[in-house]
């Protein structure tokens, strides 16, 4: 693991603290994300792993400000180099998108605008940040459109989305986030539309980008097949809340939270040939709207039988350090924790010793 | 792009030439002898004979049909000997009812029809798709239920209605207006205005109402795109994000419709025209339906038709223009 080079700042680059995000809607309040806080230094990378829904794109659309204020509810901190995002004006924040900020999204195809070439879109970004000519700006959009490896930039500076492969549109996606040097970068699933060969090239694009412009990187995927190659923590989110937060060694090795050790269960594994089932989470994720009261996690948990008194029923726990770095929303002792991970995940504790 | 077209020319003049086989058809089984209406009271069973040869209504129907397609390219000569009338290209036809070719009776109904048809059209759009971006952006507050009301509203009232209230409210019981009498805008500009401006509303009311739920959930649609939440996140201000990236791709769709409406309005708007005395083709096609005047009724359908279909190819290919994915091969 690196160690960010902060250099002169005072605390994390960005800290996010108690960030919550409700929508009112007519069946009720619907709490994505409730509560959550963690810390990027720079030139890092922080996975955010979690399920459909369990508030992940919610968390990161509301550090970008990309939230309507006027229907959803936001409240905690996010202080990007000591300004803290949610109390700055809506136009505050819009200056800091694309310039300070910026981020790339799933799908590449239906996120750039269709009626536009890519040219045009690039140069927008750069001329409503940085007073320069349209030559000076198409000038900077090529550079940049041979800086991610799309080839003859000067040509293709000229096509339209639709005539880009999906490689090379998520190519474009990520020269238009990083075209002003944007210290964070946010990246929503950014190879799940996209094929396997072309993924790995996305991923080691992404990091050859981090470590030039030491950038910021907030991941967002349920692959944690990316996560490892990726991120340097990794903040794992179930039913909007943070459940389980660590390095990612400790994540991947000494998980204690059931829902993490479900999700490494869940990867197909190679070594373990064709006759070793898939382990899968019993159950769905929680409605929002009616969070079970005890532990968010209990209905779909098999080791609440562990815990007395059927705290797991009633009470919320909290989210406690158990190791430097690592913390853990679970009501099970962490000497309990470790001994049914370490029998899960058997051949995975081998592997670190 | 070149070939596209002509081959988009040829389908439309194959789509006609279907077009007029059906009208020819269908108005060939009427009751009604087009050889009787020819003569009024008085009339011999010598001179009907005599007319309907002239008229060629003695030839079997095919041979009527390819005589009438045959005045559409080259012209006609109706009746023989000394009595003969030569109808140029395109004919088509002539109205013995009202003794006059079909195509200047319908050129003589034009100009009402275009003043009306584009008036109203600028009106609408101006009103429908400005009104309708103002509610998307209001979605679901107290500005976006009312448009939405008064939409539904002018949505429901039939135009004979909404035309007979402003008549009898606006000329003849406040007299704000002098009753409507159409002349040439170049001839007398205040009458043609004072004549056209409720005749403009009432078809804009209903159109308007239509356009602005269009553009509204088309507006709605786009917005949700996830290239809008790209735009934002570029930093954009609200105002580019909305103009340039929602209106853009928004109202693309509603191009085309805009181009279609004002074509079929072109061919006459039947109720507001007769309402208001306009003699635009409107009226015509009500009272050559009226007289049985079988050349004329044929003729509106084509004239109407055509430019149907001429508005479908023209849009088509703006759409070309317009949305860079649309290749037209």
């Amino acid at each position: 693991m690196s160690t960010g080079s902060t250099s002169g700042a005072t605390g994390p680059f960005l800290d996010v603290r108690d960030l919550r995000v409700e929508f009112p809607t007519e069946d009720g309040l619907v709490r994505a994300v409730d509560g959550v806080s963690f810390t990027v230094k720079r030139g890092q990378t922080l996975a955010i792993v979690g399920e459909s829904g369990s508030g992940k794109s919610v968390c990161s659309m509301a550090i970008m400000g990309l939230h309507n204020r006027k229907s959803a509810n936001i409240s905690g901190q996010v202080i990007l180099e000591g300004e803290d995002l949610i109390a700055t004006s809506d136009e505050g924040v819009r200056a800091l998108r694309g310039q300070k900020m910026a981020m790339i999204f799933q799908d590449p195809l239906s996120s750039l605008h269709p009626f536009y070439t890519v040219g045009k879109q690039l140069m927008e970004a750069i001329r409503v940040h940085q007073p320069v000519s349209k030559d000076e700006a198409r000038k900077q959009t090529v550079a940049m459109l041979d800086r991610v490896g799309i080839p003859n930039p000067d040509r293709r500076v000229d096509d339209y989305p639709h005539q880009l492969s999906g490689g090379m549109r998520q190519r474009v996606m990520i020269a238009m986030a990083l075209i002003n040097s944007p210290t964070l970068l946010i990246a929503d699933e950014p190879t799940t539309a996209l094929d396997v060969t072309v993924q790995a090239q996305i991923l080691e694009l992404l990091k050859d980008l981090q470590r030039d412009f030491n950038t910021a990187i907030i991941m967002i995927t349920h692959d944690l097949g990316v996560v490892a190659d990726m991120a340097d923590e990794v903040v794992v989110m179930y039913g909007g809340r943070l459940v389980e937060h660590g390095p990612v060694n400790d994540i991947f090795h000494r998980p204690e939270m059931p829902y993490t050790l479900g999700l490494l269960a869940s990867m197909p594994r190679l070594d373990k040939g064709r006759a070793a089932r898939l382990d899968p989470i019993p159950g769905l994720p929680p409605s929002l709207i009616r969070l079970p009261k005890g532990c968010v996690f209990r209905p779909r948990c098999t080791y609440h039988d562990n815990v007395p008194d059927g705290r797991c029923d009633t009470e919320r726990p909290d989210l406690l350090t158990t190791a430097p770095g690592h913390e853990v929303r679970c009501h099970m002792p962490p000497e309990l924790r470790r001994t049914i991970a370490a029998e899960r995940l058997g051949a995975r504790f081998e592997e670190t010793a | 792009m070149s070939g596209y077209i002509v081959r988009r020319i040829i389908s439309m003049v194959l789509m006609l030439l279907l077009l007029t086989l059906v009208v020819f058809l269908l108005f060939s089984v009427l009751p009604t002898d087009p050889a009787r209406l020819t003569c009024g009271k008085a009339c011999t069973p010598e001179v009907i004979a005599a007319n309907r040869h002239n008229l060629g209504l003695d030839l079997p129907l095919l041979q009527q049909y390819w005589e009438f397609l045959k005045g559409l390219v080259v012209g006609r000569t109706y009746g023989s000997g000394t009595q003969t009338y030569s109808c140029d290209a395109p004919c088509l036809g002539y109205s013995f009812k009202r003794g006059e070719e079909v195509s200047v009776l319908i050129k003589q109904g034009f100009p009402a029809t275009f003043w009306l048809a584009t008036g109203a059209f600028v009106l609408w759009i101006g009103v429908g798709v400005s009104v309708g971006i103002y509610a998307a952006l209001r979605r679901g507050r107290w500005q976006d239920k009312t448009v939405m009301g008064i939409s539904l509203i002018g949505y429901s009232l039939p135009s004979f209605f909404i035309g007979l209230v402003l008549l009898y409210f606006v000329v003849l019981k406040w007299e704000l207006l002098p009753y409507p009498s159409y002349v040439s805008p170049f001839e007398n500009p205040l009458q043609f205005l004072q004549t056209m401006i409720l005749p403009w509303i009432v078809l804009a009311i209903l159109y308007a109402a239509f356009y602005m739920r269009l553009t509204r959930n088309q507006m709605l649609d786009t917005l949700g795109e996830d290239y809008i939440r790209t735009a934002r996140s570029k930093g954009l201000p609200e105002r580019t994000v909305v103009r340039k990236h929602g209106l853009r791709a928004g109202l693309t769709p509603i191009v085309t419709a805009a181009g279609l409406d004002l074509a079929g309005l072109l061919g006459g708007a039947i109720i507001t025209e007769s309402i208001f005395s306009l003699p635009g083709i409107g009226s015509l096609a009500v009272n050559s339906v009226v007289d049985a005047d079988l050349p004329l009724i044929v003729g509106i359908t084509l004239v109407t038709a055509t430019f149907i279909i001429v508005a479908n190819l023209i849009v088509d290919l703006l759409y070309a223009v317009i949305d860079p994915r649309v290749r037209l091969v």
